[in-house]
């Protein structure tokens, strides 16, 4: 199925849920779903006989300045042969998305970086810690407007 | 520091270790296989919960090694510079990884590049898969207890490296392939040395086979150990060898194919449960047996069709690509490598994410390992082949 | 020491001093400890290995800290693994000698700029002895940097305790 079939298949299945879509002009197209619908969409995608999407490659977070964070999904389809991208938007003050770590067991440490990274909280993970950097860190490093601190536990962290 | 430390610092037993999600039981016990150890391929750490040698779960504990990949790559004045910090992710196999890079920004800004760069690229990629597997090899002969394959392994990496050497000056880590094509052009006796190389190494495999792949105990202690389902294995995104040992049919150089892969005739070996169950060790180690074999053919067929050109021909001179998004996955030799790229439409890339194979594979650790025993814990850890370069970027 | 290395001609008799014959004993036998940590735990390994031998030398490779003279700190400390780098070292018993392998290990190498999570350089933890420079240094470099702690050994008093 190609991206525009699929957009209109998510489109009819989760009206409220799929917010806006780019499919033309750029080489890999992708949805924006809601925050709190991600986890019936995934579903959906993972288990429909159409889509059977049965590989989550990547899920990353992305800083995307003005106070914006994004989780974006890439999807592929072993069977099918097909690939679709999906975005969530968050506000960095209430960065809450449902957790698709049930859906596809290689989300769970996927989702744990990105909180590590970015401060993304995924509802419903079953371990939501951090796993690159140490327990006791400060701050979510990769965001934009991160500070580097001075001192960690006694070594100096800058040149 | 952990909840384990500071309950065993007061003197009490922990309850609980963060990871384990329930409360440990009487009859367990908790060790730290800790960063230092001789097994662990790198700074990695294993809490293993045992119940006398019968293993309940592992817990992988990582980021002893991240060094901030990706802030850097935020930070670079522009997408060339990338390139020596890309080599260092995986160091095994520092041309797969620059490869990926360079195949997906060429892809993003459009760019074709000359067939001598393609032919040169892939030569390039399929010995950095040769050198990698021959590592994988021949530490995993040391974890089992063989030492000798090991030496013979790095004498025959040796050779590659010199190769790698009189191309561009470097053993490990080479920055040589550039976004349009190569920093170097390969010296004119080039295409003899790669073809006395394959002739000398094809019977290297196969004393390699008598030595350690057919050998009863290596058998014994690989065979029916850590098995991963194939279907488990596509749910933990699972990828490379350790995907094809489980039995499921996908490499990425014929199923989504990138480069000219398509014009090489090479065969896709699998696990088919030889010596035990599907899935387990020993198909595991022989694929990537198999793999350097498949990749010798190759490497004659490239060389053997190298054209002539230029190998700098296309390199831009400054690279603005329009503001977008790719993601582009290869086949390196642990797995899909994947470069997920944001541009801003500067110079300067606003966010370059790696999906990395050792990390994603290293996640599905803990259900190859539970029943299994301590010392059988070592050999599934061998043969899932991590890099911890690539694990904590 | 040059005594050590003539023939025995003239009888069994050798006079030498007691710091000659104790350096020439502890930097014969040099055991590093396996401590690989990046790339350039690769390269140690191809110097252990055959082409490059280091067993010539007196050097192989232990796992525990206790049983090794000297740790080659073999690619980027990280943050998080600085305190068991510490450890490490405290547990090698004296008399111990650290070799920096590589530019991250110096002084944190190409991560210096904007590594948030990398130790600028070992030596902000632990003593070093030598420094060998390289991303990653050849095998002969590291040789290199042996010989060179070897020399080092070689003029340390143990029983005279020089001012200097």
């Amino acid at each position: 199925m190609i991206a525009q079939e699929l957009y209109d298949l998510l489109k009819t299945t989760f009206s409220d849920g799929i917010l806006e879509a780019k499919l033309d002009g750029v080489i890999d197209p992708w949805v924006s779903v809601a925050p709190d619908r991600i986890l019936d969409v995934a579903r959906f995608l993972r288990d429909d006989e159409r889509t059977q999407f049965d590989l989550l490659t990547l899920l990353s977070g992305v800083d995307m300045t003005k106070g914006t964070l994004a989780a974006v999904y890439h999807l592929y389809s072993m069977k099918r042969n097909h690939k679709i991208v999906l975005k969530t938007f968050v506000p960095e003050t209430h960065p809450h998305v449902q957790s698709v770590a049930s859906i596809w067991r290689t989300a769970d440490w996927q989702e744990r970086e990105a909180f590590d990274m970015y401060g993304m909280i995924f509802d419903g993970h079953p371990d939501l810690r951090r796993i690159l950097m140490p327990d006791d860190w400060d701050g979510h490093p990769l965001r934009k407007d991160y500070q580097v601190p001075e001192f960690y536990n006694g070594m100096k962290v800058p040149y | 520091m952990d909840a384990t430390l500071t309950e065993v610092e007061k003197g009490r037993r922990p309850t609980t270790i963060p990871g384990l999600g329930r409360a440990l039981r009487t009859e367990e016990m908790v060790i730290s296989m800790g960063p230092q150890h001789p097994s662990t391929h790198g700074v990695l750490r294993l809490d293993i919960v045992v119940d006398g040698e019968i293993v309940a779960d592992v817990i992988p504990r990582i980021g002893y090694l991240h060094r901030c990949f990706e802030k850097h790559c935020e930070h670079m004045a522009n997408y060339q510079q990338v390139i020596p910090y890309v080599d260092r992710l995986d160091y095994v196999a520092a041309m797969s990884n620059e490869f990926g890079y360079v195949v997906a920004m060429e892809k993003m800004l459009k760019i074709q590049v000359p067939e001598r760069v393609e032919y040169i690229r892939v030569i390039m990629a399929e010995f950095s898969r040769i050198v990698s597997h021959l590592i994988a090899i021949g530490t995993y002969g040391l974890d089992i207890g063989a030492w000798t394959p090991f030496l013979y392994c790095m004498r025959d990496r040796e050779h590659v490296l010199d190769i790698f050497e009189e191309t561009c000056g470097a053993r490990l880590l080479y920055n040589y392939m550039w976004i349009g094509g190569l920093s170097h052009d390969v010296k004119p006796t080039f295409k003899d040395k790669v073809l006395e190389f394959c002739k000398y190494f094809r019977p290297n495999i196969k004393e390699l086979n008598d030595l350690l792949s057919y050998n009863k105990i290596f058998i014994d202690r690989t065979a029916s150990v850590g098995v991963l389902p194939g279907d488990v294995a596509v749910n933990f995104g699972v990828s490379g060898p350790v995907l094809r040992g489980s039995g499921v049919q996908w490499d990425i150089r014929k199923n989504d194919p990138y480069s000219i892969y398509n014009r090489f005739d090479f065969d896709i070996p699998f696990g088919k449960g030889e010596k035990g169950k599907v899935g387990d060790c020993w198909d595991r180690y022989m694929v990537r047996v198999h793999e350097m074999e498949q990749s010798v053919n190759i490497i004659e067929q490239a060389a053997k069709q190298l054209p002539e050109g230029d190998v700098q021909s296309a390199i831009p001179k400054r690279i603005r690509p329009e503001a977008g998004e790719i993601y582009m996955r290869t086949e390196t030799p642990k797995g899909e490598l994947g470069y997920y790229i944001i541009s801003d439409g500067t110079a300067s890339p606003f966010r370059i994410k790696v999906r990395p194979p050792c990390f994603v594979n290293l996640s599905a650790l803990p259900a190859m390992c539970r029943g299994a025993m301590i010392a059988d814990i070592i050999a599934i850890l061998g043969s899932t082949d991590v890099v911890l370069g690539e694990v904590d970027r | 020491m040059g005594l050590l290395n003539q023939r025995f001609e003239n009888g069994n008799v050798l006079l030498t001093s007691v710091d000659d014959v104790l350096a020439w004993g502890r930097l014969s036998s040099l055991w590093a400890m396996q401590f690989g940590l990046a790339c350039c735990a690769i390269e140690m390994m191809a110097t252990g290995a055959s082409h490059y031998d280091l067993d010539r030398f007196g050097t192989f490779f232990r796992s525990s800290p206790r049983q090794a003279d000297v740790m080659i700190v073999a690619g980027t400390v990280t943050l998080k693994m600085a305190s068991r780098i510490k450890t490490l070292y405290d547990q090698m018993a004296e008399p111990r000698y650290v070799l920096s392998m590589g530019s991250c290990a110096n002084c944190g190498g190409p991560y210096w700029e904007h590594g948030y999570h990398v130790l600028k350089g070992v030596d902000r933890v632990i003593p070093v002895d030598v420094y060998v420079p390289g991303c990653p240094p050849r095998p002969e470099a590291l040789m290199e940097g042996l010989l060179k702690l070897k020399e080092k050994i070689r003029k340390e008093r143990l029983i005279l305790k020089q001012t200097a």
